[in-house]
């Protein structure tokens, strides 16, 4: 970087100011608790319409009648709904540390681990503003270029102001704001998220991606997407934290929404590193999280690529309704967990459409006292003639005090159904470890490269830059996984 | 035994006694093996042959309750098995593992780099690796596309095999242990793989073979032979005596019981 950092904070001073981030800033006061004023003061600040706001109200009412789902294979404190802050602005430049120095010396040892660049360092520990509003900026430039093929890609609360009729007609139409408890409570006080939209036979020149977009606006833990590829088009879009956050227990309830129409093709990837909590399960996030696509038309393709390393608790089960003739649904998932890690994760596959295709693809990883569920469904509707689905479920056990599970549902109507379905459970065999470790090789660095070669098949999945960071990853989490 | 001529011993075994679940397994092992030997352990089925690579090479499942094992004047014993490889002692396996999606060429490179770490040196540049992995993988007649396919996975017993001694040739110890590599070979891949450990043999070297059959040492010429039997080296002598082993069988050595050899 050409200026030092003084001048880099001067610099941003200004600019701050210019990109309107300081009024929501200056008069973010919104107390701890939900109530429908709560919601509204939300919808009044983004200076939303009228539909949306009686949209987040309807969505609220009907949060008060539902029940926190008890069905999934985790446990943890009951979670104080009253205590929660719904609206977290931007943090300002006083709020984070003001040089790496200040950054916990293992956040900045997690970095290296990482290969982060120190520029990187500065910008994901929140140090250098200006990076982050760098970052804006080059998401700025990367905007004006998609802009000329017709691609919207803003920050949701913007789409709502500028393409309104495009977020009215295609919000909660996947997951509607009755769809679950955590979806219900998201629909009420999202905060922001991202919107992209892909015009008519488009094929999106580049991978979209909320990491910078997310860093800069800093956005709370209620964010929502909406992707819209319209028919014949194509989008990559890449999803990721990769920094662990400094954080006490915090409920993370993300919505996604896709929508691929007729031969739109969506690939949507996640690298989630949230903070995990510490060796005793002491804090980390609460990931529960809905995401879900629908192919609306023939031919559409939507494609979920995941790699769970972070969080807590992660719940998650990002889905596809086939409803095209001839769509295809695919799920790849890598879910690790360590320490005191639950992970919870899985897919739906909904088979409507005539030959519609799924393929799903599971590598779970557990380790310390991790305990990890695959949970998945697929069901074959009557009138998904010619239906088939390709599941196949692995699951590694690093150690003794780690669990695996599965829980497969199937539901087939329809006699022509094609059902295949895999399983395997291994242990890092002793043999595995003492051949790596007679060729030189140390035990965390065998247990990276095994763990590593079962994940493959998920890792072969992710755009190329992604699936280098999230080999990485998987090394830093299974620190002190064996030994 | 050896020619002494004031040089230090690489391998230093002294009463070595290891069991495993409780029961002994090698009763008191001595063997002294210096730099540029070759060296034949042979003996039946059960007599604690494998034991005794695998113990050199630092298994855990294995206990050591007695004795010492000096390894270039260091306790062997005290270290890891990384340790061990990066300081040149090398295992071949009877039975190498799978790794699935883990390719060959990259375990190979990481080990590799592993050992040169330890020593000081800078990775290996990763297209000087390829060409060298190459140029030995086609000495050892072993297929070029066996470098890309995931460890040991589908490969043929004589493909592992001969992906050991790649591996042995690319690592360069210092004393090179052989698990019955010659077990399941052909006489073409035998050549190949004595060829291998030949090519391998020089005055700072070392190599102890662990072997049922003497066939192997047609092609690899020992220094000495080594007799195990029941968990104690009951006799040692050149060449000869492998011939003799081959002719007499192992059952001779029983009506011989008790007549431990001097050396």
């Amino acid at each position: 970087m050409a200026s030092g950092p003084n001048a880099a904070f001067e610099d941003l001073a200004t600019r701050e100011y210019k990109y309107g981030f300081s009024t929501d800033v200056e008069v973010d006061a919104v107390p701890p608790g939900l109530d429908e004023d709560v919601v509204a003061t939300i919808s009044a600040k983004k200076h939303e319409p009228e539909w949306l706001r009686d949209w987040r109200l309807r969505a609220y009412r009907h949060w008060r009648k539902m029940t926190e789902p008890t069905w999934q294979n985790v446990s943890y404190a009951p979670i104080d709904y009253d205590g929660i802050v719904y609206y977290s602005a931007p943090r300002k430049r006083g709020d984070g540390p003001k040089s790496l120095d200040e950054v916990d010396p293992e956040v900045r040892r997690t970095f290296e681990k990482l290969g982060i660049s120190l520029e990187e360092q500065k910008r994901l520990s929140g140090v250098a503003v200006d990076a982050v509003f760098d970052s804006v900026s080059v998401a700025t430039t990367f905007k004006d270029k998609l802009a000329e093929r017709g691609i919207i890609f803003c920050a949701f609360s913007e789409a709502v102001q500028t393409h309104p009729d495009l977020v009215r007609k295609y919000l909660g139409s996947v997951v509607p704001y009755t769809d679950n408890f955590f979806a219900t409570l998201n629909s009420a006080v999202f905060s922001d998220g991202s919107f992209c939209y892909i015009p008519p036979g488009v094929r999106c020149p580049m991978e979209l991606s909320t990491y910078f977009r997310i860093n800069a606006a800093n956005t709370g833990q209620f964010e929502r997407t909406l992707i819209i590829a319209e028919p014949g088009s194509y989008v990559s879009y890449l999803e990721g934290c990769t920094a662990p956050m400094r954080d006490e227990n915090q409920l993370h309830a993300a919505v996604v929404e896709l929508v691929a129409l007729e031969g739109a093709e969506i690939k949507y990837s996640t690298v989630q590193n949230w903070y995990p909590g510490d060796k005793d399960g002491k804090g980390g996030i609460y990931n529960f999280v809905t995401k879900r696509g629908k192919c609306a038309g023939r031919r559409a393709k939507i494609s979920w690529t995941q790699v769970e390393t972070g969080s807590a608790i992660t719940w998650k089960y990002p889905s596809v309704i086939l409803q095209g003739d001839d769509s295809v649904g695919e799920f790849y998932s890598v879910a690790l967990t360590n320490n005191r890690q639950q992970a919870d994760t899985g897919t739906k596959m909904i088979h409507i459409g005539r030959n519609t295709r799924s393929t799903i693809l599971s590598k779970g990883i557990s380790a310390g006292h991790g305990q990890n569920t695959y949970r998945g469904l697929v069901k074959i509707q009557k009138s998904a003639r010619g239906a088939r689905n390709y599941t196949q479920c692995d699951s590694l056990l690093i150690g003794d005090k780690c669990g695996a599970h599965t829980f497969p549902y199937i539901e087939v109507k329809n006699s022509t159904a094609r059902m295949e379905h895999e399983a395997s459970t291994s242990k890092i065999g002793e043999d595995q470890l003492f051949y790596c470790r007679q060729r030189g090789i140390s035990t965390e660095d065998a247990v990276t490269m095994i763990v590593n070669g079962f994940c493959k098949q998920v890792f072969r999945e992710l755009p190329m830059e992604f699936a280098v960071e999230a080999q990485k990853l998987l090394g830093v989490s299974l620190e002190g996984a064996v030994g | 035994m050896g020619a002494t001529d004031g040089r230090q011993p690489l391998l230093e075994i002294i009463g070595l006694r290891v069991s495993v679940e409780g029961a002994e397994i090698l009763r008191g092992i001595d063997l002294t093996v210096y730099p540029g030997e070759v060296h034949a352990i042979m003996g039946p089925n059960g007599s604690g042959k494998s034991t005794l690579a695998h113990v050199l090479a630092g298994r855990e499942a294995f206990t050591v309750t007695g004795g010492s094992v000096r390894y270039a004047g260091r306790d062997l014993l005290a270290m890891s098995p990384e340790e061990r490889a990066c300081e040149g002692v090398f295992l071949a396996f009877q039975y190498p593992v799978e790794i699935p999606g883990v390719a060959n060429k990259y375990f190979l490179r990481t080990a590799i780099n592993a050992v040169r770490k330890h020593r000081g040196l800078a990775e290996i540049d990763v297209m000087d690796f390829l060409r060298l992995a190459r140029e030995k993988a086609k000495q050892l007649d072993l297929d070029q596309a066996l470098l890309d396919r995931a460890i040991n996975e589908g490969f043929s017993g004589g493909e592992k095999k001969r992906n050991e001694i790649l591996q042995m040739t690319l690592l360069e110890p210092r004393l090179a242990v052989l698990d019955e590599t010659d077990s399941g070979l052909d006489i073409d891949a035998l050549r190949i793989v004595a060829g291998g450990v030949n090519a391998l043999r020089g005055p700072e070297r070392a190599i102890v073979l662990v072997t049922h059959y003497q066939r192997l040492l047609d092609y690899i010429v020992p220094d000495q032979v080594h007799v195990l039997s029941d968990g104690r080296i009951v006799r040692s002598g050149d060449r000869a005596l492998a011939l003799e082993l081959e002719e007499r069988g192992y059952g001779w050595l029983d009506a011989a019981a008790g007549v431990r050899a001097s050396g």
